[in-house]
């Protein structure tokens, strides 16, 4: 048998999603978890075929050019400002479905503000959180969600609690809002893992389209650049550090 | 709704004119002298009517970035805020700027610097006509007089926000914020439709649809020559609303011997002062710049041609008298006068004024 | 025609209210109008006062320093805007609290006692309209009354419309204290 009789539409198991652009060289580092996410979110999208519906809101940080590889329309917002922006993009054009892309910054430091209130206005849009615990695209700093102990350029020694604070669980927060109907957290490290947070996406963009309310879908990732590590021990040290702290499953499911 | 005349206070005004616009959205947070606008829409309901989306935002700063959020998907939005509350949007502004969006944006000026007074005052001129916000961008910048034209300029601003994807301002003083005068709101217009927004914006993020390309709004390049032609594309368009639309108002400049600049309400208060030295036998004209930008250069210029001097009157320290200087390249003394920390100068004062700094030095 | 009026008193006395209903009445008998108030954090208990000025033309300056009318409604507003009646203008004041009457002789003075008129009428929120009873008689520019009662129907919500008979009836007296 020629290997050109094994390549054919038949024996197709898988296939890059028809919204992941791939025109366009992908700028996050080998190993990121970004890439997957937006895998995910490409395939979600198509298969409820919302395509010519859906808006994203990308935010300030490494994902900020997620609108060069999803094939959706994109609104590029100010940092922390997402929420804001899909607030009004999701009231004044009710049946599209708005979902923002938010990193640790994004969401639990300079946006803390917009994402408790949208969410707690129980905007039907999707907030998407991936929490690397880390500032990747401006070098690798502290984020509000750096655990105790954890280096980064602006903890060389070690996050402290009693210079720098607890590390915050946001999700822990937006969970208790009345305006949120889901909210749950999860991780793409290992294939099954990946399935669930598939899964989460989709309900999280079904919601909006029912008009739940607010789901917030956070995903628990690795920056091995940022943590300065393989891919392989980021993966690992996420597993043994990152989870304790933030424990993977649903927080609210309404 | 018919074309109709009422008698209500510029700030209720705004939110009439809007809702009669066709405006799609307005997103803002409460702060005196202007909260009457978003207390007069909750209390008109306009979603039950128009379906206006109108919306008590958790800050200045959520507010701008909803009309950011709003102008991205192309429809007609704006907000309202007074100077400590505009300052806040200052990032979002630029944001506006760079990507290229039609927004409306109203400042009911009030007496800074800082948490300042509540009282009337025009101290954010230098804010709003010279960037305000990071980078090179200008707004289109209207300085309404009347409670009529706060009515007027909701129009006006939202068609130039949309002819030029730019947005425009309405730099108002407490004091049209807050008086009533009467006037006539226009027809009921309606909101433009989704069919019509998309022929109008085909620029907009409002759902990728067929088989067009996917729209990405963002005032992001990181690559220095591509981020370099986006500057000269806004600059050309700045000199192109330059060209188109500079507006101002003359009155007895031909025959006077000393010209009044001053904008807003103070045009008002230094055209009675005009009356005034008229019975004293002192010829007075004024100029009123509408547009704050594009400054009204060449017509200052041009009525200062002849004259003995130029004072201008700002409820500020000095800001305007910048651009009026560069106007006449300093061929005739140009005097400021102003009060601060809210209080309004008396016609009287206007005079005295005059007389002091102009006429008898 | 231009009169160029100012009402001055306590907040909570209905200055900005009478002045609102004053404007609206210009406005129904087609006159231009401007309605300035001094705004502040005040609501109640601290002074209030309001410019209003109806003219056949186009108003300029809604703030000013003279003026044809002034309404002084307590010892302050009194004291304070006394000096600034024109010349052959006219100063209307209520004299319940006064202890400094006013001197000038280049005026009219009306004292009027329009709180001992708004307590025969038995309802104390009639005050600020017996003021406008005093204000309609003594102003040179004759305001029609039916375009009061216009002038009242707009700037009163539905719901007082009720109120409008017994409105009528404070203004009625205040002109009547001018007699």
């Amino acid at each position: 048998m020629d290997i050109k009789d094994i390549i054919c539409a038949e024996n197709k198991v898988y296939a890059a999603p028809e919204l992941l652009d791939q025109s366009v060289h992908m700028h996050y580092c080998p190993g990121c978890s970004h890439g997957v996410i937006h895998k995910l979110v490409a395939e979600v999208i198509a298969e409820l075929g919302i395509t010519e519906r859906t808006v994203g809101v990308s935010p300030v940080g490494c994902a900020v050019f997620a609108y060069n590889y999803i094939d959706v329309d994109w609104i590029e917002a100010a940092h922390g400002r997402a929420p804001a922006v899909a607030t009004a993009a999701s009231r004044l054009w009710p049946e599209n479905v708005l979902f923002t892309y938010q990193g640790d910054g994004d969401m639990s430091a300079i946006g803390t503000a917009e994402s408790i209130h949208a969410a707690n206005r129980g905007e039907n849009i999707v907030m998407i959180f991936v929490n690397n615990a880390i500032y990747g695209m401006t070098g690798g700093q502290m984020a509000p969600t750096t655990l105790v102990g954890q280096k980064t350029a602006t903890t060389p020694y070690g996050r402290r609690i009693d210079l720098n604070g607890h590390p915050l669980e946001i999700t822990n927060l937006m969970a208790i809002l009345d305006g949120t109907c889901y909210v749950t957290r999860q991780s793409v490290h290992t294939p099954a893992a990946v399935r669930k947070t598939k899964a989460a996406l989709k309900k999280a963009f079904e919601n909006a389209m029912a008009k739940k309310g607010t789901s917030v879908v956070e995903v628990v990732a690795t920056c091995n650049s940022g943590w300065k590590m393989s891919p392989e021990k980021a993966n690992e040290w996420m597993a043994e550090n990152m989870f304790p702290k933030y424990p993977l499953g649903d927080l609210k499911n309404e | 709704m018919k074309e109709e005349v009422r008698l209500m206070k510029g700030n209720e005004a705004i939110a009439h004119a809007a809702i009669r616009y066709g405006c799609d959205g307005y997103f803002g947070y409460p702060i005196t002298p202007q909260s009457e606008v978003l207390e007069t829409l909750e209390e008109l309901m306009p979603w039950e009517t128009t379906g206006m989306v109108v919306l008590q935002a958790e800050s200045e700063v959520a507010a701008i970035n909803m009309v950011y959020g709003g102008a991205a998907t192309g429809k007609a939005v704006m907000t309202s805020s007074s100077s400590p509350g505009v300052s806040l949007k200052q990032e979002g502004i630029s944001y506006i700027a760079a990507a290229s969006l039609p927004a409306l944006i109203l400042n009911v000026m009030r007496g800074g610097p800082g948490l300042g007074t509540i009282q009337p005052s025009q101290a954010d001129y230098f804010q709003a006509t010279k960037g305000g916000g990071h980078g090179d961008y200008h707004l289109i910048v209207l300085a309404p007089s009347t409670v009529q034209e706060m009515v007027d300029f909701v129009g006006l601003g939202f068609d130039l926000a949309f002819k030029y994807t730019n947005p425009a301002m309405i730099l108002a003083d407490g004091i049209v914020g807050q008086m009533m005068e009467k006037v006539v709101l226009p027809e009921q217009r309606p909101r433009r439709t989704e069919e019509e927004i998309r022929k109008q914006c085909p620029w907009a993020a409002d759902g990728r649809k067929g088989d067009r390309k996917r729209n990405v709004i963002t005032s992001l390049e990181l690559e220095s020559s591509r981020m370099e032609v986006i500057n000269h594309q806004l600059q050309a368009r700045y000199r192109e609303i330059e060209k188109n639309e500079t507006r101002w108002e003359e009155i007895d400049v031909e025959g006077a011997d000393y010209l009044i600049v001053a904008f807003g309400t103070i045009a008002r208060i230094c055209d009675k002062a005009r009356e005034l030295a008229a019975e004293k036998g002192i010829k007075v004209g004024i100029v009123r710049p509408i547009t704050l930008w594009p400054f009204p250069t060449d017509a200052i210029a041009k009525a200062a041609e002849g004259k003995k001097g130029i004072l201008c009157v700002e409820l500020n320290a000095g800001q305007m008298i910048e651009d009026v200087r560069l106007a006449v390249h300093d061929n005739l003394p140009v005097e400021h006068f102003g009060r601060l920390g809210g209080i309004i100068p008396s016609p009287e004062e206007v005079v005295v004024a005059l007389e002091e700094k102009i006429i008898n030095k | 025609m231009k009169e160029e009026i100012i009402i001055a008193g306590f907040g909570g006395q209905g200055v900005l209210s009478m002045g609102k209903i004053l404007a609206y009445s210009g406005l129904m008998d087609d006159k231009e109008v401007t309605w300035m108030p001094s705004y502040g954090p005040e609501q109640r208990g601290g002074t209030a006062n309001v410019t209003v000025i109806l003219s056949d033309e186009k108003i300029s300056s809604p703030v000013l320093d003279k003026y044809d009318i002034v309404i002084a409604l307590n010892q302050q507003s009194l004291d304070k805007f006394a000096p600034k009646v024109k010349p052959g203008g006219i100063l209307i004041y209520d004299t319940n609290g006064i202890h400094n009457r006013p001197t000038r002789d280049d005026i009219t003075i009306y004292p009027i006692d329009a709180m001992e008129a708004t307590l025969d009428l038995g309802n104390s929120k009639a005050y600020n309209m017996v003021v406008m009873g005093s204000l309609l008689e003594a102003m040179p520019y004759k305001l029609p009354m039916e375009n009061v009662i216009k002038g009242l129907k707009k700037s009163l919500p539905e719901r007082h419309h009720k109120l409008i008979p017994l409105n009528e009836q404070a203004i009625e007296k205040g002109r009547s204290l001018l007699k």
